[in-house]
């Protein structure tokens, strides 16, 4: 994990955020992330993000669990201990089916489950840097990363005149850490949240 | 834009000869059987089609009143497509009014057991059933959710056109989100006690008197459910082709796809609960209905009943891209209507010809009554505005976004 730059703006409305993130992207300013309080409908192709693939890691954890309860209730059935249930068949496909809807159903929920936490990096009792307390609250709050190339002072300006508010600098942990946030000094590590267009 | 659909020379022409071919598939059916068991076909299949089509139709009228019992605002923008589609309920109805009194009252027996007085009399479990299952209680039943139906789809369409009239204010939004709540919300109800319990009963279940299931009716309702959407989609689609409802686009169809895909694995659950159980118990009088279908003739039918409505719909409509592909949408609503059309005809034929045979009569009079659809649907269409533009919901359906 790394520390690193951060130049972090506010938006009060989602017809204000809109068009600052297409702005913010033709000036080729590189977008960390956007904190919403809600899901906002397509603001995920406003930033260019890709599709994900987590509907692939699901459909692939679902076929595992057919073939799990397939070949291990056909084994058990088959070969390691056959037993004469009602006259029917050692192999009987449809006694079979709700087991294998089930399993299919339990390994693809839990693995997507999983999938996500690690793909947006979730985990008990790990920590990510909150940018601004409100973002879960009512404000729309996109962070920025100061690269090499990136004039801060400049991109401030430009965040301000698109209609960012409460716009500040922060060096904080990009990743996620341990800990707790009442300890940590980290998320008001940088207290100088300057309101620049306010 | 294009606001009123105007009907092309083109697809009128195309109603007509399909009417014809249907005209025609009927009178060489009328000839080619009869005798006592000859017009058992006859009989069987126009059964078969008027049923399948009237509830394909009459689920467009279930379209619109779920969405708006939902409070759904994305199918605002095409609900005139249901609407018209719903229209075809009267004629449809009437139809079928007239064929299943036509069987019970000339007494067609191989179709109905129960409706021979003698044979029941002697019939220990038909003559429990009579009470129900009769000659009068047939008729009342028919005839009340029949006219139940059309009453409510011309009152819906009604509305609907009365609303383009109106001026826009809030109180007027209010006022039309308001009565078609309480409509829809009445004629969700007559639908299901009679789609969704006593209709498949007495049309098709008691083909099989003996027999029952509890699952037959849900199976019936999905089985059109899906069918009816796969419907919406192809005028849909073709209202779009031709240029209109500009306001539709791949949003509106991804949803009526994820509908598509989710139903048609809901039929898959209904159809295997149905199975599942009777196959478990395994006992005489229940498996009597699937030992034609399952180890009789009609095997293969029944198995590609399974594969062309579970596993075309779910392979196919798995992906993202399929459901917001035109094309794609047509391909599988297509392969989704041909497999519930044979769906029900696996669910008439075991039961009534017995035997398995090429369905040319039955898929002639199919012929027949998709031109009369085509022809009262895009008549329906011409007859008022695409948009029903003071609908409260408009905005929410042009800007959608799934």
């Amino acid at each position: 994990m790394a520390v690193k730059n951060f130049v972090v703006a506010s938006f009060s409305d989602e017809a204000v955020l809109f068009p600052a993130v297409k702005k913010v992207r033709t000036a080729g300013y590189k977008i960390h992330d956007v904190y919403t309080p809600f899901p906002v409908h397509g603001l995920d192709h406003a930033m260019g993000l890709r599709e994900t693939s987590l509907h692939t890691a699901g459909f692939i954890y679902g076929i595992t669990g057919t073939t799990t309860a397939l070949s291990c209730m056909s084994w058990i059935f088959n070969s390691d201990w056959p037993m004469n249930i009602g006259g029917k068949p050692h192999f009987p496909l449809p006694a079979f089916i709700p087991i294998t809807f089930e399993l299919t159903v339990l390994f693809s929920a839990v693995g997507m489950v999983l999938t996500f936490c690690y793909l947006c990096q979730l985990a008990p009792f790990v920590k990510k840097h909150i940018f601004n307390p409100r973002q879960t609250d009512d404000l729309f709050v996109m962070a920025i990363e100061v690269t090499a190339k990136t004039n801060a002072e400049e991109l401030k300006t430009f965040l301000a005149s698109i209609g960012g508010q409460q716009i500040n600098e922060q060096r904080v942990e990009a990743g996620w850490w341990f800990g707790r946030f009442d300890r940590e000094d980290r998320l008001f590590e940088n207290k100088g949240v300057e309101a620049v267009n306010a | 834009m294009k606001d009123k659909f105007v009907v092309p020379a083109r697809l009128k022409t195309t109603s007509f000869v399909l009417m014809g071919i249907g005209v025609l598939t009927l009178l060489i059916g009328f000839f080619a059987f009869h005798g006592e068991h000859g017009s058992t076909r006859f009989w069987a299949g126009l059964l078969q089609n008027s049923s399948f089509f009237l509830l394909v139709t009459l689920a467009s009228a279930f379209f619109i009143g779920a969405t708006t019992l939902a409070h759904g605002g994305w199918q605002i923008a095409f609900r005139r497509v249901p609407e018209a589609i719903s229209m075809a309920v009267p004629a449809l109805g009437v139809i079928l009014l007239a064929i299943v009194l036509l069987i019970v009252f000339t007494g067609q027996e191989h179709i109905y057991h129960w409706v021979n007085a003698e044979h029941v009399e002697h019939d220990h479990i038909l003559s429990w059933k009579s009470a129900f299952l009769n000659k009068g209680m047939f008729t009342a039943f028919t005839v009340i959710t029949i006219g139940a139906w059309i009453f409510f789809v011309m009152k819906l369409r009604n509305m609907s056109i009365e609303e383009d009239g109106w001026d826009l204010t809030a109180a007027t939004g209010r006022r039309i989100i308001w009565r078609n709540t309480v409509w829809c919300g009445g004629f969700i109800v007559v639908y299901a006690l009679t789609v969704g319990s006593t209709t498949p009963w007495i049309w098709l279940m008691s083909i099989d008197a003996h027999w029952y299931s509890t699952m037959y009716s849900w199976y019936t309702f999905v089985s059109s459910w899906v069918s009816g959407i796969a419907l919406i989609i192809l005028f849909l689609v073709y209202l779009k082709r031709n240029g209109y409802l500009p306001m539709v686009n791949e949003e509106h169809l991804h949803d009526l796809g994820k509908f598509a895909f989710g139903f048609s694995i809901f039929w898959t659950y209904l159809w295997f609960s149905q199975y599942m159980l009777i196959w478990y118990a395994n006992i005489p009088e229940e498996i009597v209905y699937f030992k034609p279908r399952v180890w009789g003739e009609w095997r293969p039918i029944f198995f590609l009943n399974l594969l062309i409505n579970f596993i075309a719909p779910l392979l196919y409509l798995m992906k993202r891209d399929t459901k917001r592909n035109y094309s794609s949408m047509v391909f599988i609503s297509v392969v989704i209507l041909v497999g519930h059309w044979i769906d029900f005809w696996q669910m008439v034929g075991p039961g009534t010809y017995k035997h398995l045979v090429f369905p040319w009569f039955e898929a002639g009079l199919g012929a027949g009554f998709v031109g009369l659809i085509i022809f009262i649907v895009s008549g329906q269409l011409s007859k008022a505005a695409l948009v029903p533009k003071n609908h409260p919901y408009l905005k929410e359906s042009i800007i959608h976004h799934t």
